[in-house]
């Protein structure tokens, strides 16, 4: 079976990697690159473990080919801090203990950065409907918004 | 050991009961932390599981030469590569399981039992291949009918799923086989005699659907086994020593040949305490002698994993008009799955015990059913039993015009009080956490249209239970914790936080990590509330050694008499003498080579004591009665945690039980059509909680300590799933006027009982 | 299995007319069909790459929304929002946000499935779509594409290049709800759709009712003309629309809800979305 020579921009870096057209993002991810932040809980679009960006839009991993992939820009879990600082979503999910066994922890913390790339102020409903599609069943999903809005009032105060 | 707690609980604490960063917290957020799936090893090959499509038939015979010659094959597996084992019943956590009946799960010998049943593995150089490999293994079948419900499965004329099943615990012992195992009952005084003297007496039938514990990672492992029969095991699980035990079982290893270590898990809720795909690859990889890694998909985790019971019960209380109960009673009938082992034994022995009677009696029947088979789930057996006599108990206050709360507290068990199963209690939290919610601010809050309040309590025993850890104290002073129960929620975080309180040296300056099976003696898993008990004891006790031993270090280099050294802030201190002399942590530590040698403790042990933590949970809903639909408008869990060594990650297993409890009340339930298929295999119709789905989750942390803890410590995680369940229902009941009594409350189901009663 | 990427509507079609070709949108439906191995395709066709395909235009004929644009990027846009609330909503409910960046109008209307949030909305905006195939195109109302759960009338090779949404005229006002048991992330047991246009005495002119997940395809409700045109919506016209909603069902049982139940729901969707409709309208 031919495979497909794909070239696209990872957290920054190029990539070029061949695949089959069966293979997601996620498995292309996971497999072939060894970014294996993106989690596989369903492979079926309803847990939002692999929640990646592409092209500036929040997508599933899982439930895009591999093969579209190609020329487009790719965001991660892994490209979310920078040299040794983190994120200040990542700092605050570990200071507001907004993870238990921190599965969902990748997924849920690329989904809000994207949420708060595109709204300064999200009200508390904003954040659950924005959150909705990723799926905690530790945390009862409290300590998460919290970690989200404070994230995003720092911001507008600092 | 209460001596040394009376000393601790006059100390001022430093570390424990502060909000720390948890020592694994970057690794998490950042993706480095390596789950079941995320680990691979050269050379490795894919396996997959064939499992039967039909509920309930006798396997004919299994051929797999066909797929043997497929190129790529490496190796295949079935029943046929595994012990047979007699029945026996040995306990895990607070299930029990039996050998003859693990290894007929793990891979089926005689009969499949349940759609998605395990009938043979193969290991092949990728997935495709493997796949291919499965549809060329030719089964053949003798179909037989088949029964999903406890009550079809006990009837005379049901089929049969052991036709050597006689069920225990009934006199005179049955003469022929049934689908019941058997028979539990608790109970104190007279009830007949207690309902007597009943001025009201309301009973009721209840049905649970069965449901899942969820965790978003899937089950995954992989295994290595060298020409030599040395293995090594990775997998997500919350006990790698129960692991190794069972696979070293099931395929004739001994212990010393398996090493497993743990991942970070991905969620368990008592779902990850069995094995599944271990010994599978195991297997696999001894037969290929190659790496072999396996994970299953979302829909093999519904399908084949095990979730819990759902239940049929029946509850019926009398009570005096003053609200003071006079009897309890109640029948509950649990389906186990394919094999026996439900947890209606726990469920019968919490049914009744967050109240203090005098006459009081649960039954319990364990009915299997060609359903997975089940695994603990969170507080296993409580929440079911506990929401049916929370609903009548909720019934009784609105019919004596009481207030649910005040009813409670009449009957409120207490220090002392007798519990059903038996033992005199303890210190406990019952009346502390009822009060807590009467005087919060929510239960007063005014309510809007179409929404009422509900409460509930919750009891859960927690376990403790056979444990091991280790503390090393390096040169530099710095702190290594070796722990055997595998961190689910942030217990490194607690375990370094109780060594550092203990110490007197910053928490990071200690660095906790999951020991595997070869590090440290058998530790039993993660579960039961267990962890930060009974690792925490072993925690505390070898650090108090290490400190005794640092303490002689320094008396040594003082030269002075071991009594004369007192350990404080980090610190070895001279008692005797005019002017203070000390010595830090770090600085005995540096010269422990010329005072004999490395400094490490380890405490070994079977952890007793564990204290039983009540809970109490307020909720508000809304009811759409064009709908049906219920949504959670406000919610408060309250809990007595003993103590609370990490705050915020108290709150996060009140949180998140709370919110599993809210999924069961609303909308969780496995589908089954009438071939005994599960309909419902993935997270879209299996309704788990989304982020929108719930509020803020509110929490009251109350302390009542545990006496048997060095910090009072009860474990915390299994009880706030069991109030919500009643709570809901009670809430909807009181919003609708109409008494609910089927679980889940999703909107097909409440409006059918909003038009027909 | 082959992944092509054709740049022009010709080449797609050519490419869709092969034997076992799937055409990719945002692989929502796709992928998870892939997955569970309900479909083996020799070839997927990925359109993303076909002009106008992508777009959004808004023109004096009307709207165009190309087939296969994200229903994020859709639901961004303001002055479609203001023009067609009640479908904007429609496609912002199907899935969650990570599926919103990746599912497309095209992709709804095509995997058939009588659930499809956006096509009632779609239908009650009095919607059309442009199909291509190899030759040339061809407009069919959206109430003309589902035959049955899963099947359309798209013939070898076609596919859907867009949709056309009339300009409302003024006094317009549209709405969709759906009926799901959490409150995101599921199926909808039942959806409606409907619009109204209103005169400046608020009478009503025109009324169209569409339902979801209730019968094997959408179905646009019958007999509303005269008991609501020329008319302000009262209780009595309300109540006559709930029974006509509700004997219009022919729902199946299943996993999601039972006949009574969605039966019920489709009365209780259509009297509700009329009222934001009629809302809507008098405040346009």
């Amino acid at each position: 079976m031919p495979k497909t020579h794909i070239s696209t921009q990872i957290n920054g870096d190029s990539y070029e990697f061949l695949c089959n057209t069966q293979q997601t993002l996620l498995d292309v991810l996971r497999q072939e690159l060894d970014l294996k932040g993106s989690k596989e809980g369903c492979a079926t679009g309803d847990c939002g473990a692999c929640s990646v960006m592409m092209d500036d839009r929040l997508v599933c991993a899982c439930l895009v080919l591999g093969a579209e992939a190609d020329g487009k820009k790719i965001e991660t879990v892994e490209g979310l801090s920078s040299g040794s600082s983190l994120d200040p979503l990542q700092q605050k999910f570990i200071d507001l203990a907004a993870l238990q066994c921190g599965i969902c922890t990748p997924g849920v913390l690329v989904a809000a950065r994207a949420l708060l790339e595109k709204n300064k102020s999200p009200s508390e409903e904003e954040v659950r409907f924005w959150l909705a599609g990723n799926l905690c069943r530790c945390t009862g999903y409290d300590k998460i918004v919290r970690a989200v809005l404070e994230v995003a009032a720092e911001a507008r105060n600092a | 050991m209460n001596d040394m707690t009376q000393t601790n609980l006059e100390r001022a604490l430093k570390i424990v009961g502060s909000r720390p960063a948890r020592p694994d917290g970057v690794d998490k957020v950042t993706g480095r932390a390596l789950f079941g799936a995320d680990k691979s090893l050269p050379n490795m090959l894919v396996g997959r599981v064939l499992r039967s499509p039909y509920a309930h038939a006798k396997i004919i015979s299994i051929d797999t030469s066909k797929a043997e010659k497929l190129e790529g094959v490496k190796a295949i597996i079935t029943s046929a590569d595994f012990e047979d084992f007699p029945s026996e019943f040995v306990p895990n956590g607070e299930m029990v399981v039996n050998m003859k009946d693990i290894t007929r799960n793990v891979m089926a010998r005689e009969k499949v039992l349940y759609v998605g049943h395990t009938l043979a593995a193969v290991a092949a150089t990728d997935e495709d291949v493997a796949e291919k490999a499965l549809a060329l293994i030719d089964v053949k079948y003798d179909v037989l009918p088949h029964v999903l419900e406890v009550e079809d499965a006990e009837k005379s004329d049901a089929p049969l799923l052991h036709d050597d099943m006689i069920t225990i615990g009934v006199e005179p012992m049955p003469t022929s086989a049934s689908n019941v195992a058997k028979r539990v009952e608790f109970g104190l005084g007279d009830v007949e005699k207690g309902f007597s003297e009943a001025d009201l007496i309301v009973e009721r039938e209840f049905t649970t659907q069965q449901v899942h514990q969820g965790y978003i990672e899937p089950h995954a492992c992989l295994a290595s086994v060298s020409e030599d029969g040395q293995a090594e095991l990775w997998c997500t699980t919350q006990g790698p020593f129960v692991v190794r035990n069972f696979c070293s079982k099931l395929l004739g290893f001994n212990a010393a040949q398996i090493r497993v270590t743990a991942s970070e898990i991905g969620g368990g809720f008592g779902g990850k305490t069995v094995v599944y795909l271990e010994p599978l690859a195991l297997a696999l990889s001894r037969k290929s002698c190659r790496p072999v890694k396996m994970e299953m998909n979302r829909a093999e985790v519904f399908t084949s994993s095990g979730p819990t019971s759902g239940a049929k019960i029946w509850v019926k209380i009398g009570v005096k008009n003053n609200g003071k109960i006079t009897a309890g009673d109640c029948v509950l009938k649990y389906q186990a799955g394919a094999f026996q082992g439900a947890p209606v034994g726990p469920g019968a022995m919490c049914a009744f015990a967050p109240y203090d009677l005098k006459n009081v009696r649960a039954v319990g029947f364990d009915i299997v059913v060609n359903r997975p088979k089940v695994a603990a789930y969170r507080a296993p057996g409580g929440p079911i039993s506990e929401y049916g006599v929370e609903s009548v108990i909720d019934e009784i206050a609105m019919k004596i015009g009481m207030d649910p709360i005040d009813l409670r507290l009449k009957n409120a068990a207490k220090e002392g009080t007798v519990a059903p199963y038996g033992p005199k209690l303890g210190p406990i939290g019952m009346i502390e956490t009822l009060e807590a919610a009467k005087s919060h601010p929510h239960y007063s809050a005014p309510l809007g249209a179409n929404q009422a309040r509900g409460v509930a309590s919750g009891f859960w025993f927690n376990i403790g239970g056979e444990t091991s850890s280790s503390i090393t104290i390096n040169e530099d002073g710095t702190v290594g914790l070796t722990l055997g129960t595998p961190d689910i929620g942030g217990s490194r975080a607690s375990m370094a936080m109780m060594a550092s309180e203990e110490l007197g040296v910053p928490m990071e300056l200690i660095k906790p990590i999951i020991g595997d099976t070869n590090s440290l003696g058998f530790n039993f898993l993660t579960g039961g509330s267990r962890a930060t008990f009974s690792t925490g004891t072993t925690v505390v006790e070898s650090t108090r050694e290490a400190i005794e031993e640092l303490k002689k270090r320094a008396a040594l280099l003082w030269e002075v008499s071991l009594d004369q050294v007192e350990w404080v802030d980090g610190h070895a201190r001279l008692i005797s003498g005019n002017e203070p002399k000390t010595m830090s942590l770090a600085q005995i530590a540096k010269q422990a080579g010329k005072t004999g040698g490395p400094i490490m403790a380890n405490c070994s042990m079977n952890v007793t004591g564990a204290g039983p933590s009540l809970g109490t949970h307020i909720v508000d809903v809304e009811v759409d009665e064009e709908t049906g639909q219920v949504s959670i408008v406000r919610y408060t869990a309250i809990q007595d945690a003993g103590k609370a060594i990490h705050p915020a990650y108290v709150e996060g297993q009140m949180q998140g039980g709370a919110v599993q409890g809210i999924g069961w009340a609303l909308n969780e339930e496995y589908i089954y059509n009438d071939k005994g298929e599960l309909e419902n295999t993935g997270f879209l119709d299996y309704r788990i909680p989304v982020c929108s789905d719930v509020p803020m989750i509110d929490t009251v942390i109350v302390e009542v300590p545990n006496p048997n803890h060095p910090y009072g410590v009860r474990g915390v995680g299994e009880t706030p799933i069991i109030p919500p369940l009643a709570a809901i229902s009670n809430a909807v009941s009181r919003a609708t006027n109409k008494r609910f009594d089927e679980l889940p409350l999703s909107p097909p189901k409440v409006l059918a009982k909003l038009m027909h009663g | 299995m082959d992944y092509v990427t054709p740049t022009t509507a010709m080449e797609a079609s050519k490419a869709l007319a092969q034997d076992g070709a799937f055409a990719l949108a945002g692989g929502t439906d796709l992928l998870v069909k892939l997955k569970t191995k309900f479909v083996s395709p020799s070839v997927i066709v990925d359109i993303k790459q076909v002009p106008k395909i992508m777009s959004i235009e808004n023109s004096t004929d009307g709207w165009w929304i190309g087939a296969a644009v994200p229903c994020a990027e859709i639901s961004e846009h303001e002055s479609l929002r203001q023009d067609w609330p009640g479908l904007v909503e429609s496609l912002s409910l199907i899935g969650s946000t990570q599926i919103q960046g990746r599912a497309t109008l095209g992709g709804n209307l095509c995997n058939a499935s009588p659930a499809a949030d956006s096509v009632p909305a779609l239908i009650a905006a009095y919607g059309t779509c442009i199909i291509s195939g190899q030759s040339g195109d061809r407009e069919e109302p959206i109430e003309n594409i589902v035959t049955s759960p899963g099947v359309t009338v798209l013939e070898k090779g076609e596919f859907i290049l867009g949709f056309k949404l009339p300009k409302p005229e003024s006094g317009t006002g549209d709405a969709y709800l759906r009926l799901i048991p959490r409150s995101e992330m599921d199926i909808a047991i039942v959806g409606a759709g409907t619009s109204v246009s209103v005169d400046k005495d608020k009478k009503i002119t025109s009324i169209r009712v569409a339902l979801g997940a209730i019968a094997p395809t959408q179905i646009i409700l019958d007999g509303l003309e005269d008991l609501f045109i020329g008319k302000e919506p009262n209780e009595n016209s309300i109540n006559k629309l709930i029974s006509i909603a509700e004997s219009a069902c022919r729902p199946i049982k299943d996993k999601r809800g039972t006949v009574e139940y969605r039966t019920k729901i489709a009365g209780v969707l259509a009297k509700r979305t009329l009222t934001i409709a009629y809302k809507r309208a008098i405040n346009h």
